[in-house]
């Protein structure tokens, strides 16, 4: 039977087993609006602005281990998107998002809400597709999915004309698909594995630096256990949070512009360091002449050869799937039967321990006048008992929530990490939800970045979202104003969060439960109340105090070991 | 340094702009590229002529390689290999101007392969070194257009760019 390019179009994603998807109608997808409308194995959720649907999809694929699925229309919808996509890209997130596009044959005329699609996105996306017959339809979605989740993932686009979807052929959808230019790697060089083992048996002050990749990999696990193993000290990226238990003695916290001092000193000054799934980020690893004047040897495992040596000299290369190559390395150690120099490797930690002490750890002087954010931050972790999925938004209050919540479990901490989008936080929480229904989600986020997507609270609404929002409102746009302070003799321009809105009532507007939280001694109760409320959405406005900034920090290009600690501690 | 790069990629609409975007997008240098379909319709043979440290070539070849329309990429300039540019240069040609231009011309092997009362063209064929050398030797004042395609490489001998 022959069935229409949106009829095949929406089977496709039947076949890959789509639970939900998020997106937005409009003239040009109509067609697979109504093919939607028709069945009900894949359902759809409605947002409020296209931005928002690829988070939500972003969110739902980094807390599962599926490729999400957006859907907008041509035009302003997709551009609307465009800050999805490259949220997506930055930091490595499968995602197939579908949009429509004006007929084939009114394509380049300027014809009502066209814009060239592929066009607008080659720059972030892994791929991307202009179907132009519908013959075509169902072997470009399934390589779609296909690169979307195999290698290093990303974000692929495709884009179908509006006579596309109308036109009809038979639906077959193909069982697999390769594509000759196109062949992702699985294990590592056995070689360059045994050298990479050798030297880490040689290092006399190892250092273990895990990223992301960790985590898309699925390799949390196998980190753990090679960590353990070695008795090596280990940090975790940004985007690599839970990839190592955040509560275990070996981890040394985050590292990088708000990392910890042992973090940054011990990234600085080890004589081996291993980077795995990481990628010498200039917010992990600062100025790199300053961090290349320290002799080390670097190993760097990564699923893409671009990854490595990008930005400083790699001595150990190893190409592969971070998960298979950390098996390999397990049966390395295994075989060898040798473990690292005990005397030396005590006498690192020792060294460790001493800049643990002098770093202080994670500390901020607390007060009974006014809310702290990180003591929100704090009570927020020991509230949910470690185990939540926290998204954030972008700024202060996400550097205090990647520092304060010890993530012990991977793909619990969702953020934007490589683009650094505000408005991420809300509709990434929603994808979260959906996937995990039952789960305790929370969005941590401030009064700045919640504004740029806080349409979606009327999503949350319509599709019984029990969010946790806490929004540490400090009435400025607090990471800007913090360099202002430091680096822009404290010119506060256009810092200052003016007008803003009663949160409480907004949030009851749109038929969710807000509190404004104004004293310390009401961050407790508050948090307790809101995650007692299974069903509710709660919006937490908690009134911070608008001095607080974040430390430790490592200024912008400056060197790991020129971190300022706090300075009124 | 100067580099020669091949790469094999993909017969489809918007791969010539997902390269040419790369390269825009990361700051790099391009000083020709050249595509055309080859022997299989199905694939294109692009040459890109660039410049950069070692680590931005080793850069631009990872990323290239990481272009999914892109079946496989070589640096010319690594081996042995030939390169060789087409010119096309209308000249004026009046007067003592004729006998002198077709005597450089044939000097340079080239081809007279157009002739009006005023003009010629000529063909000229070389590496860009011997282009440049010709249009040095010609007086300047003559040159009316010139259209040069950019080079075009392939390895020596055994080297072979082929899926």
């Amino acid at each position: 039977m022959e069935l229409t390019g949106a009829e095949i179009a929406i089977r496709c994603l039947q076949e890959e087993g789509v639970e939900y998807i998020f997106g937005y109608p409009g003239g040009a997808v109509l067609h697979i609006y109504d093919a939607l409308f028709e069945q009900d194995k894949v359902k759809h959720i409605l947002v409020r602005h296209e931005q928002a649907a690829v988070h939500a999809a972003d969110g739902y694929a980094r807390s599962s281990e599926k490729v999400g699925v957006a859907l907008v229309t041509s035009g302003p919808g997709l551009t609307n998107a465009v800050t999805g996509i490259a949220t997506a890209y930055m930091d490595s997130i499968p995602l197939v998002i579908i949009s429509g596009q004006v007929p084939t044959y009114a394509i380049g005329e300027d014809a009502f809400q066209e814009v060239d699609a592929v066009g607008i996105t080659r720059p972030c996306v892994k791929h991307n597709y202009l179907v132009k017959d519908v013959k075509d339809i169902a072997t470009t979605i399934k390589k779609a999915f296909y690169l979307a989740k195999s290698g290093r993932p990303g974000p692929v686009l495709v884009d179908i004309p509006k006579d596309i979807s109308n036109n009809k052929t038979e639906f077959d959808y193909p069982s697999s698909v390769s594509i000759r230019s196109y062949n992702p790697v699985g294990k590592g060089e056995i070689e360059q594995v045994k050298r990479a083992a050798k030297l880490l048996l040689e290092a006399k002050r190892p250092m273990v630096y895990s990223g992301g990749g960790v985590v898309l990999s699925g390799a949390a696990s196998q980190l753990t256990e090679l960590v353990r193993m070695l008795g090596f000290p280990c940090t975790n990226t940004l985007m690599g949070l839970g990839g190592y238990p955040a509560t275990d003695k070996q981890f040394l916290g985050m590292p990088g512009m708000h990392g910890t001092y042992e973090a940054c000193m011990a990234m600085q000054h080890c004589d081996v360091l291993i980077a795995i799934g990481a990628r010498f980020d200039d917010r992990v690893v600062g100025n790199v002449e300053h961090f290349a004047q320290v002799p080390r040897k670097i190993i760097h495992i990564d699923i893409d050869p671009s990854s490595i040596a990008k930005r400083v000299k790699v001595d150990v290369p190893v190409v592969g799937d971070l998960k298979l190559v950390l098996e390999q390395l397990l049966v390395e150690f295994r075989n060898i039967k040798r473990k690292p120099n005990a005397k030396d490797l005590a006498a690192w930690w020792k060294q460790i321990d001493e800049w643990r002490v002098k770093g202080g750890g994670l500390r901020y002087k607390n007060s009974t006048e006014i809310i702290k954010p990180q003591f929100v931050i704090e009570k927020l972790y020991e509230i949910t008992g470690g185990d939540a999925f926290v998204t954030s938004d972008v700024g202060q209050h996400q550097m205090w929530a990647a520092q304060y919540y010890k993530f012990n479990k991977p793909r619990r901490w969702i953020n934007s990490g490589g683009l650094g989008t505000m408005g991420f936080g809300l509709p990434a929480a929603m994808g979260v939800q959906l996937i995990n229904p039952g789960a305790t989600v929370a969005c941590v986020t401030g009064e700045g970045s919640i504004q740029m997507n806080i349409q979606e609270l009327s999503t949350c609404k319509q599709f019984h979202l029990p969010i946790k929002l806490l929004s540490l409102n400090n009435r400025y746009l607090g990471m800007v104003r913090q360099w202002q302070e430091f680096f822009h003799g404290n010119r506060y321009s256009e810092s200052y969060m003016d007008a803003l809105p009663d949160f409480v009532k907004l949030a009851e507007s749109y038929g969710h439960i807000g509190i404004r939280i104004d004293k310390p001694s009401d961050v407790e109760p508050a948090i307790k109340e809101a995650f007692s409320r299974k069903d509710d959405l709660v919006f937490m406005d908690f009134q911070t105090d608008p001095t607080e900034n974040v430390f430790p920090m490592v200024p912008g290009g400056k060197g790991l070991s020129e971190v300022i600690l706090s300075e009124d501690l | 340094m100067r580099h020669i790069i091949s790469l094999l990629m993909e017969n489809e609409a918007g791969a010539l702009s997902r390269v040419a975007g790369l390269f825009s997008a990361r700051g790099y240098n391009i000083e020709s590229l050249v595509v055309a379909p080859t022997e299989d319709p199905t694939l294109s043979r692009m040459t890109i002529v660039t410049s950069g440290s070692d680590a931005v070539i080793e850069q631009i070849n990872k990323q290239l390689n990481k272009l999914i329309d892109v079946a496989a990429v070589m640096d010319l300039s690594e081996g042995e290999h030939l390169e060789r540019e087409l010119m096309l240069v209308k000249v004026s040609a009046l007067g003592q101007d004729r006998e002198e231009l077709k005597l450089m011309t044939d000097i340079f092997r080239g081809r007279i392969i157009d002739v009006s009362d005023k003009t010629y063209i000529i063909e000229l064929t070389g590496t860009g070194h011997k282009l440049d050398s010709f249009l040095q030797a010609i007086d300047h004042g003559l040159i009316l257009e010139t259209v040069r395609t950019g080079a075009s490489g392939i390895g020596r001998g055994g080297r072979i760019l082929k899926l």
